[in-house]
């Protein structure tokens, strides 16, 4: 328990972890629901060129924008781009770099998706069996009374019965889906050759001193917002329980007791000290329940000045000439 | 400094991790459902497109209707609005900020059934059976000669596998509709991505200052009543605590006096005592069988009264400080202000 505690308080820290956790995820739910999407060819011919391409390209858009939305960075970055100067200097360099941070992250995604929609290879067997030359291949059924088109257009759906005796499916499908993967095998080497040139290529172009002055000081932007907002998540549970301390304490009456002196002496014990403080002085059904109902009718103005800042006395040392020596004022 | 760090990570997932797990388990709950659920289209024109459709919308409300049945903040948000305003103003942005995030929250788990709904294509098969053209699939000469009523009950039993009987017009029509029911879910997902994203990248170029002070002020209006009630129950244990002990010293009263004269000559003498005197102390001053049985029975017939006596340790100290406090509505201690601190003096002298 404390190991994990201590990994996830490492990935927090560090905001840029955090971003590229939660983008691996993301890519793991793309494949995830890559799996359990039921692909559903129509095969016909209108239709099937429009669906695979739906297929192929609207998924990632959604994910390129859940990746923008689950960024922090998204946020930070809008932040500075948009605040006004007031007595920080804006540095457009910060957000370019916090901008393509972000778009580098949230890219992943749906490249994931690309690539495996491309391997998988079924996405293409439905765009593009129309296409396919029937000639290449034997075993076209000719009995069906159906033009080449619409037979050619069946292709991708298994269980029509048309190719219920022969292999002219399998070939066909698999000579697309060999095309498919291709597709998908130079895209990923493309990508990663761009990715390895833009690594060794940069240090020519940029100077590294400012990239680590951008990086810096982005990074400082991420941190400094969690802790304002941690601060004021304290801040509010200190406002709230003086608050309602103070609240408390305004409902005390003086007290008339009207008993006789009681008969034994009093225990005097911190413990004892300690439930009379947590009392309140609020010490009667009376006044619990006017309390109460004070609390709903009439809540308190949301001013805490006077519990804060209770008069202390402050003692000032002095010597034998009069010379202060030390004081608390 | 860790230690603050770990106790703002234990508020912060105490209350939006909290409402996110809940958010996150429902919409699982929504999927499961629907997966556990077995569709049964009736096959019949005049109830396939009720049944279908009914399928596809009414869950999904059942869904946010729970959700904010299951979100705290909808007390939160219903006692804010409702209150008096009194001593304090009543701020409108507080309560739209926190209607909006109540409503956000609640709209995932109906999203997500609707989208599973849509991808799995059952809903729309059935609901849209008998609008389908069945020339569209192939020279199919199946309608020729029947009656308008009879060609409606020929397609509404297209969705049901055993009773209709061509099955390569039925695999072919349920692809075709289960194309435009994918088609329909991917736009859905998409539009509703796409406002999420607007309304959440697009909103700091507007209103940022604003929205900080109002998520301040709900997030403290939350805590608030968290630290009410704490204080409330920390307050109700003391009064327990002490009207039970006041109760039985009533009862107990002569022979406690004696036990605390005695008790009291040890108290400067000896620590090795402390042990047995708390138990002593625990005691209450009752030791005998006919004592407890009264105490007991008084406890049911007659509790006392929920007013408790203070102690008189400190009793003048308490009664001025209370006159002080009581005259002090308008801020300001007798005789104290705030700009004006006491000084004390204390002199140094030395033999040297």
């Amino acid at each position: 328990m404390e190991r994990m505690k201590l990994v996830l308080q490492y990935f927090q820290s560090n905001s840029e972890s955090i971003s590229n956790g939660i983008c691996i995820v993301l890519a793991l739910v793309s494949v995830k629901l890559y799996t359990s999407f039921d692909f559903n060819c129509p095969c016909l011919p209108q239709y099937n060129k429009l669906y695979s391409l739906g297929v192929m390209l609207v998924p990632p858009v959604i994910l390129f924008f859940l990746g923008v939305l689950v960024n922090r960075h998204t946020g930070v970055m809008m932040d500075e781009w948009m605040r006004p100067i007031g007595n920080r200097s804006k540095n457009p360099a910060v957000v370019k770099y916090l901008f393509s941070a972000m778009l580098q992250r949230a890219l992943l995604a749906p490249m994931v998706w690309i690539l495996v929609t491309l391997l998988d290879g079924k996405i293409f067997i439905c765009a593009f069996s129309v296409s396919v030359d029937p000639a290449l291949f034997s075993g076209l059924p000719n009995n069906t009374g159906l033009d080449v088109i619409r037979i050619m257009a069946k292709v991708p759906c298994k269980e029509d019965l048309i190719f219920r005796n022969s292999s002219f499916r399998k070939a066909v499908s698999r000579y697309v889906r060999c095309y498919s993967q291709a597709f998908g095998w130079s895209i990923l080497l493309f990508l990663i050759v761009l990715g390895a040139m833009g690594r060794l290529i940069k240090p020519c172009f940029d100077d590294h001193g400012t990239f680590l002055q951008t990086r810096y000081w982005s990074n400082y932007l991420d941190v400094e917002q969690k802790l304002f907002d941690e601060t004021c998540v304290l801040h509010a549970r200190d406002f709230a329980r003086k608050c309602v301390v103070q609240f408390f304490e305004d409902m005390r009456e003086d007290e008339i007791i009207c008993l006789p002196h009681p008969p034994f002496i009093p225990r005097s014990g911190e413990q004892w000290e300690e439930e009379e403080e947590r009392l309140h002085g609020i010490s009667r059904q009376e006044q619990v329940d006017q309390l109460l109902s004070k609390w709903y009718n009439s809540k308190p103005v949301l001013d805490v000045t006077r519990i804060a800042h209770r008069p202390r006395p402050c003692v000032t040392w002095e010597d034998r000439q009069g010379k202060t020596l030390y004081s608390d004022v | 400094m860790d230690k603050f760090r770990m106790m703002f990570q234990f508020l912060q997932s105490n209350q939006e991790s909290f409402m996110n797990g809940i958010c996150g388990i429902m919409a699982l709950a929504s999927a499961q459902m629907y997966s556990a659920f077995e569709f049964n289209c009736p096959c019949m024109p005049e109830y396939n497109y009720a049944y279908g459709i009914g399928l596809l919308l009414i869950p999904p409300i059942w869904f946010f209707l729970l959700g904010f049945v299951l979100n705290n903040n909808v007390s939160v948000l219903a006692e804010e609005w409702k209150r008096p305003a009194g001593q304090r103003r009543k701020d409108p942005t507080i309560l739209r900020y926190m209607f909006v995030s109540i409503t956000q929250r609640s709209l995932i788990a109906p999203m997500v059934w609707v989208s599973v709904t849509l991808m799995d294509g059952k809903s729309f098969l059935c609901a849209f059976s008998v609008d389908l053209n069945i020339e569209r699939f192939g020279n199919y000469s199946l309608l020729n000669g029947m009656s308008e009523m009879e060609k409606l009950k020929l397609l509404a039993r297209i969705p049901c596998k055993d009773l209709f009987e061509h099955q390569e017009i039925r695999v072919a029509a349920s692809r075709y509709i289960k194309c435009i029911s994918q088609a329909c879910g991917w736009m859905f997902l998409l539009m509703m991505t796409f406002t999420a994203f607007l309304i959440r990248a697009i909103r700091p170029c507007f209103t940022q200052a604003a929205f900080l002070k109002t998520k301040y002020w709900s997030h403290y209006i939350d805590i608030e009543r968290k630290m009410f009630d704490d204080t409330c129950k920390e307050h109700a244990k003391s009064f327990a605590k002490v009207c039970i002990q006041q109760y039985f010293e009533g009862i107990s009263g002569e022979m406690r006096g004696f036990h605390n004269q005695r008790s009291s000559k040890d108290d400067s003498e000896d620590e090795d005592g402390d042990n047995k005197k708390s138990d002593e102390e625990k005691l209450l001053g009752i030791r005998a069988q006919d004592d407890m049985n009264k105490v007991l029975w008084n406890w049911h017939t007659c509790k006392p009264a929920l007013a408790l006596r203070k102690e008189n340790t400190n009793g003048e100290h308490n009664g001025t400080l209370n006159g002080e406090a009581n005259g002090a509505t308008n801020g300001f201690v007798k005789g104290h202000t705030h700009g004006v601190e006491k000084k004390e003096w204390a002199v140094y002298y030395s033999k040297v």
